[in-house]
């Protein structure tokens, strides 16, 4: 291959196929990433679909989720797949637009959170000295607060918050633990010789954080990502259910509460509560399979990959042969 | 020289694999050698050769993913790959045990060095505590170190102390055969030189054999009665270490005795060997070391090279796995 | 004590005609807690200097321990001296009126590490890691002669093919070819003068030879080195001149030859004779006592080596040698040539 980077053409071609060549390594990076890893691709789908449900509600749903379309606690049925609620609303469009507004609030305050923990984190990592000692001191303040009661406490003060106030809250008081890892992961690169050798090259403080250490840390940011949206959606669910949500507003946490204030599994009506909740546990439960899956690629020991079991069988194969020797 | 006594460690056509998605990469390829007894051998080679690994196979310690595929491997006639784990936990220390790369900082940092000791003793040997202390004293002042020092800490240790530690452990129960995989690569020359020394006053005094493992020819050199080259899982040549150290017929082997400049000898430009290490995934039909091969002629690209006696052989045990080593016609 | 240093044929200190680097009465002391009253010291470096000159190399052979390291990392900037000078040229590379920027003074002196793999950033592919410099340093190239550039040393210092190997991860190169992208990423900045800390230590036996081939070949394009080892017979090989360090203290020094087959310091006696020569198997005799290496302060006196030394005197506990010249080119630190 002739090296004829004299001309603009040829320049131009090196930097299409290094394009092409960025994009298929990205392709393959995440076809690798679920080639035998199945619960990548469990979680996957159940979060993929609950988000692509929910986004698509008004589309899925025939009734509107406010609207008053049967008697009370009708029980599952053709025409309402998920029966009605107290007072008599469509149990199944509650669910699908209630989500929209649920995952909103769980993935935006994981996102908050995940800022602020990564500012956090790599600047008292990078900069060490009097930048770390401040930023730790804080961090530790946050870390201890007890965080349930203080979003009790704010969210009765500020009487019955909506589902932004819930997520600005929940995602300003959770990043204290994701901001000490990735402070201890930024120490651990900053050691390594080719920090030291940007520094020695000259480069700027701010380029070697952006571009040389954060590309480093993006499978914590991200498990950082999930493991918190999961923490956000519960808690996000539990301020509702406790009454400290706005009522008016469906979402899962608040169709708990309805259901709840309506003695709904004493009368019977367990669809009322059992929806909403599954709903909860479903989206919980493909979050936590994501992040399981990201931690086999970030730790190889786990001994989980598609490997393992080949070399079972072939040991298995080895010892049979041995055994007839 | 034919020995006429039995071998102490048989090693027979072993091969490990290390199992991966996209095949299996064979470590160690059909190696073959034998350890006799009071004799220590050097197995020499650079990363990727497959010289860990089959140490670490005579101790039969391999997890997944990787596999001990074929061969056998005899200590004294029984085959260690068959053994049951008790009959394995008898043989470990008893009969062989190991040094394995950076000893020093596998001892257990929270516990002092004369309870690491008094563990090991009492594991394989019904004493009791007093005995396995005393005993412990006594080997540390085998190794040069004060009995004093058995209430330390490791840290409390330099390097070359705690590799002393190691190999303190290591005698404990006066193993045969002591397998050392990279002994001194971690530590600075001079204690390097202090603890080689060492060695060899022990190797007299208790006739135990060893397996020195390493890829510091020159060291080996000083220790070694016969050297063993691997290549890519192969065993390329094994002779007396004064043959392969002057008398290199294998390309690879004289390619790398030829890497190492030397304090006293010319101020010439040396070449080292061209290339990069093989891929074990994608080895080539034919000999493995063809691509950085000055010697290669057609048949090495077809043809693997057996172990074969070495034309120019005589009457000394000289095995060369080269076709233009072996292909050689030498008059009488 | 500073003019023996330098060659005796080039004009007065300070004033070399050849590009130099010239460290004078070099200290580094480094705290060992992190009191605010009465903190305690360990001295890494004791008044340590030398003279780097374009072309050449000059080797620091020492223990863990010896500082050797540490004096490199002073030369990058990395660590300030506690006292002592380091001039680039005529200019003061740490006073702080005209102020060197970091990328002015990295222009001149670059650094290369002894972990192939560490040195390397995982996520960046080759071309990134050599174009970042070139961009850094050579602000007037376009992104053209960038690449042109890029793909020039990427052949100049061995890789082949070129094209391939700049699209290339670190984790797909080997050690050996890790290391000369790390010489590579030296290059694209343009340095004069390389300080390698241990760059062959971690390399397969068979690669270092390439490695040091490489770097003789650049001493010919007027790069000096510094080349920082524990291994005495690399350092014969390539450096032109050595010096041996024993805890933060210069020792011996001068012509590698000189010192290696004419050692006469103690303690290079001692390094000398523990290098394995296949064949002889020598019978030593002590030639130093067991003692454990001394943790240096800056209120420690006389000679480092005296605790293991067989012929230390009441002198060499309390007072510290001054420098002897031997001959044209070789010093030693020792009262048994005062």
């Amino acid at each position: 291959m002739t090296e004829s980077a004299h001309q603009p053409p040829a320049l131009a071609a090196v930097q299409s196929n290094r394009f092409g060549l960025v994009m298929k390594k990205y392709l393959t990076a995440i076809a690798r990433f679920y080639r035998g890893n199945p619960t990548a691709i469990m979680g996957t789908f159940i979060v993929g679909s609950l988000i692509i449900m929910s986004l698509a509600a008004p589309l899925i749903a025939q009734n509107e989720p406010t609207k008053r379309v049967a008697r009370g606690h009708q029980p599952p049925s053709m025409e309402l797949l998920f029966g009605s609620t107290r007072s008599g609303k469509d149990v199944f469009s509650q669910v699908l637009h209630g989500g929209r507004i649920s995952l909103t609030v769980a993935f935006g305050a994981a996102a908050l959170t995940t800022v602020i923990a990564v500012l956090v984190g790599i600047s008292a990592g990078y900069f060490g000295g009097k930048v770390d000692e401040i930023l730790m001191s804080v961090t530790n303040i946050v870390l201890v607060f007890p965080q349930l009661p203080l979003l009790i406490i704010l969210a009765a003060f500020l009487g019955q918050v909506g589902p932004l106030i819930i997520a600005v809250i929940i995602g300003s008081t959770s990043w204290a633990w994701g901001a000490r890892i990735i402070r201890s992961q930024t120490m651990a690169i900053r050691n390594k010789e080719f920090i030291t050798s940007a520094e020695v090259m000259g480069e700027s403080k701010a380029r070697i954080v952006l571009v040389e250490i954060l590309p480093n840390l993006i499978s914590i940011v991200v498990g950082g990502f999930v493991g918190t949206s999961i923490y956000a959606l519960m808690a996000e669910a539990g301020l509702e259910f406790l009454g400290l949500g706005d009522p008016t507003v469906i979402t899962w946490g608040t169709m708990l509460y309805w259901a709840q204030s309506n003695s709904a599994f004493i009368v019977g009506a367990w669809w009322d509560m059992v929806v909403p909740g599954m709903a909860i546990a479903i989206m919980g439960g493909g979050l936590a399979l994501l992040n399981m899956s990201i931690d086999q690629i970030s730790n190889p020991k786990l001994k989980t990959g598609a490997y393992i079991k080949i070399w079972r069988k072939q040991k298995a194969q080895m010892i049979a042969r041995r055994a007839r020797s | 020289m034919i020995r006429t006594d039995k071998p102490l460690l048989s090693i027979r056509k072993v091969c490990v694999d290390y199992v991966t998605e996209h095949g299996n990469a064979r470590a160690v390829n059909e190696v073959s050698f034998d350890i006799y007894p009071g004799e220590t051998v050097g197995l020499a080679g650079e990363s990727g050769c497959g010289k860990s690994t089959l140490a670490f196979a005579i101790a039969n310690l391999h997890e997944a993913p990787a596999l001990i595929s074929e061969g056998e491997i005899l200590f004294e006639g029984r085959d260690i790959l068959k053994m049951s784990s008790t009959q394995l936990r008898d043989f470990r220390w008893n009969e062989t045990s190991m040094v394995f790369q950076s000893a020093m900082n596998s001892l257990n940092p929270v516990l002092k060095i004369s309870e690491q000791i008094i563990d090991v003793i009492l594991a394989h040997k019904k004493v009791s505590k007093e005995e396995a202390w005393t005993r412990g004293a006594e080997l540390l002042s085998t190794v040069g170190i004060h009995p004093s020092r058995m209430d330390s800490y490791p840290h409390q240790l330099s390097g070359g102390m705690r590799q002393r530690v190691v190999i303190a452990i290591a005698l404990a129960l006066r193993p045969k055969l002591i397998v050392m995989d990279e002994p001194t690569t971690a530590l600075d020359v001079v204690v390097e030189r202090d603890i080689m020394d060492e060695l060899f006053e022990l190797k007299e005094k208790f006739g135990f054999a060893i397996l020195f493992i390493s890829h510091d020819l020159g060291l080996m050199g000083e220790i070694a009665d016969r050297i063993g080259i691997m290549y890519a899982g192969k065993l390329v040549e094994m002779a007396d270490a004064a043959q392969i150290l002057e008398q290199p017929q294998h390309p690879y082997t004289r390619g790398l005795v030829g890497s190492f400049p030397t304090i006293h000898g010319p101020r010439v430009r040396l070449e080292g060997i061209p290339g990069n290490p093989l891929n074990l995934l994608e080895t080539p039909e034919g000999c493995y070391f063809q691509a950085r091969c000055s010697d290669c002629i057609d048949k090495c690209l077809t043809q693997q090279p057996k172990l074969t006696q070495s034309a120019q052989a005589g009457e000394r045990d000289r095995l060369v796995a080269c076709h233009v080593a072996t292909d050689l016609e030498v008059p009488a | 004590m500073t003019e023996v240093m330098i060659d005796k044929s080039a004009p007065e200190a300070g004033h070399v005609e050849k590009a130099s680097i010239y460290v004078e009465d070099l200290v580094i002391d480094f705290p060992t807690d992190s009191a605010i009253f009465r903190r305690r010291y360990m001295r890494a470096v004791n008044q340590v200097s030398f003279v780097l000159k374009a072309g050449e190399a000059l080797a620091v052979v020492g223990e863990s321990g010896s500082g050797k390291s540490t004096c490199a990392r002073a030369l990058c900037r990395l660590y300030k001296p506690t006292s002592g000078k380091i001039w680039l040229q005529d200019v003061d590379v740490n006073e702080k009126q005209h102020q060197l920027s970091q990328r002015d003074y990295a222009k001149e002196v670059q650094m290369i590490f002894q972990d192939p793999f560490g040195s390397l950033n995982p996520v960046h592919t080759i071309r990134h890691h050599l174009s970042r410099p070139l961009k850094i340093h050579h602000p007037e190239l376009d992104d053209e002669q960038i690449e042109q550039r890029t793909i020039e040393i990427i052949s100049r210092v061995g890789l082949s093919p070129a094209q391939q190997t700049a699209d290339k991860y670190p984790h797909e190169l080997s050690g050996g070819q890790r290391q000369r992208v790390a010489i590579a990423r030296a290059l694209a900045v343009g340095a004069k003068f390389i300080l390698a800390d241990e760059p062959i230590s971690m390399l397969d036996v068979s690669i270092r030879l390439g490695i040091l081939n490489l770097m003789e070949d650049m001493k010919k394009d007027g790069i000096g080195f510094l080349y920082i080892t524990h291994d005495i017979a690399t350092a014969r090989y390539f450096a032109e001149r050595t010096a041996v360090m024993y805890v933060g203290h210069m020792v011996e020094w001068g012509n590698s030859d000189s010192v290696t087959q004419n050692p006469q310091h103690p303690y290079t006696k001692l390094l000398i004779s523990a290098i394995p020569e296949p064949g002889i198997r020598k019978d030593r005799k002590e030639m130093a006592r067991k003692a454990d290496i001394p943790l240096w302060t800056p209120a420690s006196v006389g000679c480092p080596f005296a605790e293991r030394c067989l012929s230390a005197t009441e002198q060499c506990k309390t007072t510290m040698p001054a420098v002897t010249q031997l001959a044209e080119d070789h010093f030693v630190r020792c009262f048994l040539f005062e």
